[in-house]
């Protein structure tokens, strides 16, 4: 199939971006004309006074969740891709050492110590962290380097995770506790404010910049560590800093949003149909693609319906059919 | 540029050594081919000498230095390694895949511009297979990649070649035509080293050989020294002969008819 000319593409995204992001802030329970967010966005800037509700509206409430929304998705998306190309598998994603399910852990223990919301982000954030670490000592310990073995250590990882998250669950008050570790397992950026988005902005742009900057030198880890090493790539560092990098997006995205399933795999795929392998082309488009994929998800399930349906139910719903899609349209290239 | 191979010798942590102290020097226009049974070290040879595997002893020099004290980019852009035929998991084009031969050349932010796709164009009309060069990698035949690895070593820009089993998994056509590329490359200039278990691809070569026995000793020598009926009938416990073909205008080594004791050693 023929590829898109990538950077018309990417300009098309930015625009798509920027236009969805000004109709989120607009649209909602207190509905606003976009002119009116450009105005309050405007009066803001220069501190001119303003219209006090219009204002509380998107800077308390609207644009934390919007910047939320594009950050986590950009993040989960890149990470996917990153993943995929270190482990030159296409069917890898960030879940898959144990990032998620470490987080899920760390959140777990936070709200069974009582802890309120902000130290259940750090645990989260920690406890993804966390196994990422054993998922490479893991590794290291069973003395191979090749990817497979990282990948199984990952599978181990998050499997001894999924049991001791069954075990907190377990002893969780099953009135007010269990409720709340399954809701934060479901995924939502409903009740998230500026202070936490800018938390994490700072690692996850960081994150994000090593990554487009390093991006030609995945295309060369996506040949094979042994190709790799024979054109001089120190295969051990550039491996460590790209997982450090996709561990560190995932994690700051999963401590602010909870668990959201299905972007990281579901996303770059969707690139990589569009613009092809190339991750130079391909970073890029997945980020844009993951932050709109995300804001549309949420701004509708704030705005369709009374009730907010958690994130990883629509993402679920949306990417579990649209995967399956993927891989019936190129059955022949999976084999 | 001048690769020496020096007293090398390989064991994988706490086991048996591989080989033992084995020395050679790789020249410009001269193909080493590397002969040896299944599991005595030739592939893991090549790696060492591509300073992928750390030997346990001995070193690889290129100009005098030692490959030890050099970075993996330094020896990248002296040595380049074709690996045995590689299933890749993306669909790069083969245009995308030779370009990253300049790797080692190009700083570790830098992604590749028109001077690093033009010399890969080179490496490509070099081996005459313009007409795959937009092709995804993973939908050409396992022959045209052997010929697209070679190009990538090619765009490495390297003084020395090493290719790790070319033939092996190729029909027979194009056996022949890897090994004719190989021969070609070696006029070029280039200094190859290849591992095989052909015999007749050494004689087709005319190249220099080292045999690597089961006791990871390696014997060393020209074709004239190396390929002789008796020692070659030791090597591979078979009954070869090595006759000269008028008609060919060469060398050839072969085996007998079947029914005439092949495995010679059975009569003992």
């Amino acid at each position: 199939m023929k590829h898109l000319d990538s950077r018309k593409y990417t300009a098309l995204l930015i625009v798509i971006l920027a236009v969805l992001c000004l109709l989120a802030a607009s649209i909602g329970r207190y509905s606003m004309n976009p002119a009116d967010v450009l105005r309050a966005l405007y009066t803001k800037a220069k501190g001119i006074e303003g219209n006090r509700t219009m204002e509380n509206v998107l800077f308390l409430v609207r644009i934390p969740r919007i910047l939320a929304a594009v950050f986590v998705g950009a993040a989960l998306s890149l990470s996917g891709a990153i993943y995929q190309g270190i482990f030159k598998n296409p069917l890898v994603s960030p879940d898959l050492l144990g990032v998620s399910s470490g987080a899920c852990v760390g959140a777990a223990v936070a709200i069974l110590l009582g802890f309120n919301l902000a130290w259940t982000q750090v645990f989260a954030f920690f406890g993804g962290i966390m196994a990422v670490n054993l998922a490479v000592m893991l590794a290291r310990v069973l003395r191979n380097t090749s990817n497979i073995v990282l990948v199984l250590s990952g599978i181990i990882i998050s499997g001894l995770m999924g049991s001791i998250l069954g075990v907190l669950k377990f002893i969780a008050d099953p009135e007010t506790e269990l409720s709340s570790i399954v809701y934060w397992q479901m995924g939502s950026i409903a009740g998230v404010n500026l202070k936490q988005v800018f938390a994490v902005m700072p690692l996850m742009i960081t994150a994000m910049v090593i990554m487009l900057l390093l991006s030609w030198r995945i295309n060369i880890m996506s040949f094979g560590e042994q190709e790799a090493k024979s054109l001089g790539i120190n295969v051990v560092l550039l491996r460590g800093i790209a997982i450090i990098c996709a561990s560190l997006l995932t994690a700051s995205a999963v401590s602010i949003s909870g668990t959201i399933g299905w972007i990281g795999l579901v996303i770059p795929h969707l690139g990589r149909i569009l613009v092809g392998p190339d991750n130079t082309k391909l970073f890029p488009v997945t980020l844009l693609q993951g932050a709109i994929f995300l804001l549309l998800i949420d701004t509708i399930s704030r705005v369709a319906t009374s009730v907010e349906i958690p994130l990883s139910i629509l993402t679920g719903l949306i990417g579990a059919p649209f995967y399956a899609y993927i891989l019936w349209e190129r059955k022949t290239k999976l084999t | 540029m001048k690769i020496e191979v020096r007293n090398l010798s390989f064991a994988y942590s706490n086991n048996r050594m591989i080989f033992t102290d084995i020395s050679f020097d790789i020249e410009p226009g001269k193909i080493i081919c590397i002969l040896g049974p299944n599991g005595a070290g030739k592939s893991t040879l090549l790696n060492c000498i591509a300073n992928m595997l750390v030997p346990v002893a001995g070193e690889v020099l290129i100009d005098g230095v030692s490959t030890r004290r050099m970075q993996l980019r330094e020896v990248a852009r002296a040595i380049s390694y074709v690996p045995q035929i590689v299933i890749p998991a993306f669909d790069f084009s083969v245009l995308e895949y030779v370009v990253t031969g300049c790797a080692p050349r190009m700083g570790t932010f830098e992604r590749p511009k028109a001077e690093h796709y033009e010399i890969a164009w080179q490496a490509i009309r070099l081996l005459r297979i313009e007409h795959l060069a937009e092709k995804p990698y993973t939908e050409i035949s396992g022959g045209e990649r052997q010929q697209v690895c070679i190009a990538r070593a090619i765009a490495q820009q390297p003084a020395v070649i090493l290719l790790d089993e070319p033939t092996a998994h190729l029909d027979y056509g194009n056996q022949i035509k890897v090994l004719k590329t190989i021969s070609d490359l070696a006029r070029r200039g280039y200094g190859i080293v290849m591992t095989t278990h052909n015999p007749d691809h050494v004689l087709l070569l005319n190249a220099q050989i080292g045999v690597i026995d089961r006791q990871g000793q390696m014997t060393f020598g020209s074709c004239a020294e190396i390929m002789r009926e008796d020692y070659l009938q030791n090597l591979y416990e078979t009954n070869l002969r090595i006759l000269s073909i008028e008609e060919l205008d060469r060398t050839i080594c072969a085996v007998p008819n079947l029914n005439l004791g092949v495995g010679g050693s059975n009569d003992d």
